[in-house]
């Protein structure tokens, strides 16, 4: 039997300091930890959750984004005429052509601006988007000059409130309506009809054309059949694959989280491996002793292994409530790809959660082998003689 | 001898220190009969301390066999010896040695843990052991709650607890006053006269020599008398 584990326990509980400043240390760590991810992790998840799964996004042949792309009025006429196309009520092909455009807007309380992207749908277009919900006001309607703006960007840019008029290209729209597309992509847009926005910027053709295939089965040789017309030269994809390639965007952010949470972590490390070098100093003679009753070199390593990882749980834990206040924080950042605004949340899930805790463990075991195997290895007359 | 318990043959320990070699057991050849109370005499730095540890196996020698009740115990590996400790072996410390974070029965308890005992088997034997040395009614009591005499007396039941075939002492009086002392020594006897425990115990102090069978004297190394002959103070004859 191991040796039992109200000894580690006590042991903690008996040296209280320097028990409460490892914890401390390693709480601090892994709360910067989460929220790094926790940024990283939203900034993921409003682009990768955008899109529904039987949408196809169409593209020029070679354009990454919807900024660089064009599809001709021509192409947009072919397109629809290609079978394996969802149809409405009255048999029309479900097919949106769009114009996307960016837009500089000043932030809130801040002199400096960032690109916003606008977008200019059909009424399809925003039907091909059913999780999107107006929160104010209410939907622009064509050719008038007004224009939807999401909730994050109109809490964020100035002029983008409701009843503001905003500068588009060489006309001025009107802020009618409020949405929020939960937490996706589209919540770092303005919304207005395309007829306005290609006529406010001067755009002859769409940026993209966006459709709906018969069904998730169907959509992929849709997809194929789109690629393979000559005529065209259009790339297609689905529209989660199409955002989920944007989230390179938050790549610099996981980055940068996993890099600071690796250099504390390390940092973390030594503060445990220095608790435990002391713990083991501590109690050198009662190694001796335990080690002369019988228990063998593994249990030793093993006991003090489990107390450090203990030590670094209990701050994983406090690390993750430490953390916790942070969750559903708006903010914005620039997509690298797009070059405009992506507005998210800070997003704690219950996976981060577990891969931090899994940290502050991982902080503990590896703070705590070297010592561990110092206390087992001694030997046990030396141990015995320490006073 | 009859039923011989320990037989050392040809046992020498010296330890390195940089490049010297510094002896500190020279060729010893010693047996034990069973059911013996021996005191181990000598100087500081006569070999007093190395001589009972490799006898309990807790070091090895550099030559020479440690037999303990037919088993060479210098071929056994690690992981056997400490096997071998904790059913053969109880250890009564100076400083007594208790876990300070454990109370007195988890103490006396923690040699049970390495046994297959079930939970209700070791509270027996724990039980059994506290009252033999007197203390039962301090089994919640941890080992600052206790005076000097009483640590070492829980530390005997730990050693007992196991009923292990050697007991092996290391002056289990040197931090003790005197009456505490007399009281412990008491006890060590009654070990070995009413539960036949072979003893083995280190000391400086004649007076607690004095309460053993026979005593050996070691000095550079050297049995002063070796084989089983052992000068038996004048008290005892």
């Amino acid at each position: 039997m191991a040796i039992p584990l109200k000894y580690n326990l006590r042991n903690l509980i008996v040296r209280r300091v320097s028990t409460l400043m490892t914890i401390g240390t390693i709480a601090l760590v892994v709360a910067v930890f989460v929220a790094l991810m926790s940024l990283a992790n939203g900034l993921n998840s409003s682009l990768v959750e955008t899109g529904s799964p039987e949408n196809v996004v169409i593209l020029r042949d070679g354009a990454q984004t919807e900024m660089q792309s064009f599809v001709t009025k021509e192409a947009f006429q072919v397109i629809q005429t290609i079978p394996g196309i969802a149809r409405d009520t009255q048999g029309k092909p479900i097919a949106s052509g769009e114009v996307v455009v960016l837009i500089n807007l000043l932030r809130r309380g801040d002199i400096s601006a960032s690109n916003v992207t606008v977008r200019g749908v059909s009424e399809t277009g925003v039907a091909l988007r059913p999780h999107l919900k107006l929160v104010g006001g209410r939907m622009f309607r064509p050719d008038v000059g007004e224009a939807i703006v999401s909730r994050k960007i109109a809490d964020r840019f100035q002029g983008a409130s409701l009843g503001d008029e905003l500068q588009l290209g060489r006309r001025k729209f009107a802020v009618v309506g409020i949405f929020d597309a939960g937490g996706t992509g589209f919540d770092s847009e303005i919304w207005s009809d395309v007829v306005g926005v290609s006529d406010a910027f001067d755009r002859a053709s769409y940026s993209s054309v966006l459709l709906r295939a018969e069904n998730v089965a169907t959509r992929d040789q849709l997809v194929s059949r789109i690629e393979a017309e000559q005529r065209l030269k259009l790339e297609s994809k689905s529209e989660l694959a199409y955002y989920e390639e944007q989230t390179s965007a938050s790549g610099p952010i996981r980055g940068l989280g996993i890099f600071v949470a690796i250099i504390m972590g390390i940092g973390a490390c030594f503060g445990g491996m220095n608790t435990m070098y002391a713990s083991v100093a501590y109690r050198t003679r009662e190694i001796g002793t335990l080690r002369a009753l019988g228990f063998s070199k593994l249990s030793i390593m093993t006991s003090f292994v489990i107390e450090s990882m203990i030590l670094a749980l209990i701050g994983g834990v406090i690390g993750c409530l430490l953390a916790l206040p942070v969750n559903g924080i708006a903010t914005g950042t620039m997509n690298f790809r797009t070059f405009s605004e992506v507005a998210f949340s800070f997003r704690i899930t219950p996976d981060l959660l577990l891969s931090a805790l899994v940290f502050s463990l991982l902080l503990g075991f590896i703070g705590g082998l070297l010592p561990s195997r110092t206390a087992a290895r001694m030997p046990i007359t030396k141990a015995l003689r320490e006073i | 001898m009859a039923d011989t318990l320990i037989n050392l043959v040809r046992v020498t320990k010296h330890y390195r220190r940089d490049t010297i070699d510094i002896p500190v057991l020279d060729n010893i050849d010693l047996e034990i009969s069973r059911g013996e109370f021996l005191a181990l005499m000598g100087p500081s730095g006569s070999g007093k301390t190395t001589l009972l540890n490799l006898i309990a196996g807790i070091d090895k020698p550099n030559s020479g066999r440690v037999v303990i009740d037919d088993k060479d115990i210098t071929k056994l590996s690690e992981q056997q010896l400490a096997k071998w400790r904790a059913r053969h072996v109880g250890f009564i410390f100076q400083l007594y040695n208790l876990i300070p974070v454990l109370s007195a029965y988890e103490n006396v308890e923690l040699p049970l843990l390495l046994t297959s005992l079930s939970k209700s088997k070791r509270r027996e034997h724990v039980m059994t052991a506290l009252s033999v040395v007197g203390l039962e009614d301090r089994e919640r009591h941890y080992p600052r709650q206790l005076s000097g005499g009483q640590e070492q007396r829980v530390a005997i039941a730990r050693a007992i607890v196991t009923d292990p075939t050697l007991l092996v002492a290391d002056e289990p009086t040197g931090d003790l006053d005197a009456k505490s002392a007399e009281e412990i020594l008491d006890l060590i006897k009654r070990l070995n006269e009413e539960f036949h425990k072979t003893i083995i115990m280190v000391t400086h102090d004649p007076r607690a020599a004095s309460h053993a069978h026979a005593i050996i004297h070691l000095e550079k190394g050297v049995l002063s008398k070796s084989g089983g002959v052992y000068e038996v103070p004048a008290a005892h004859n």
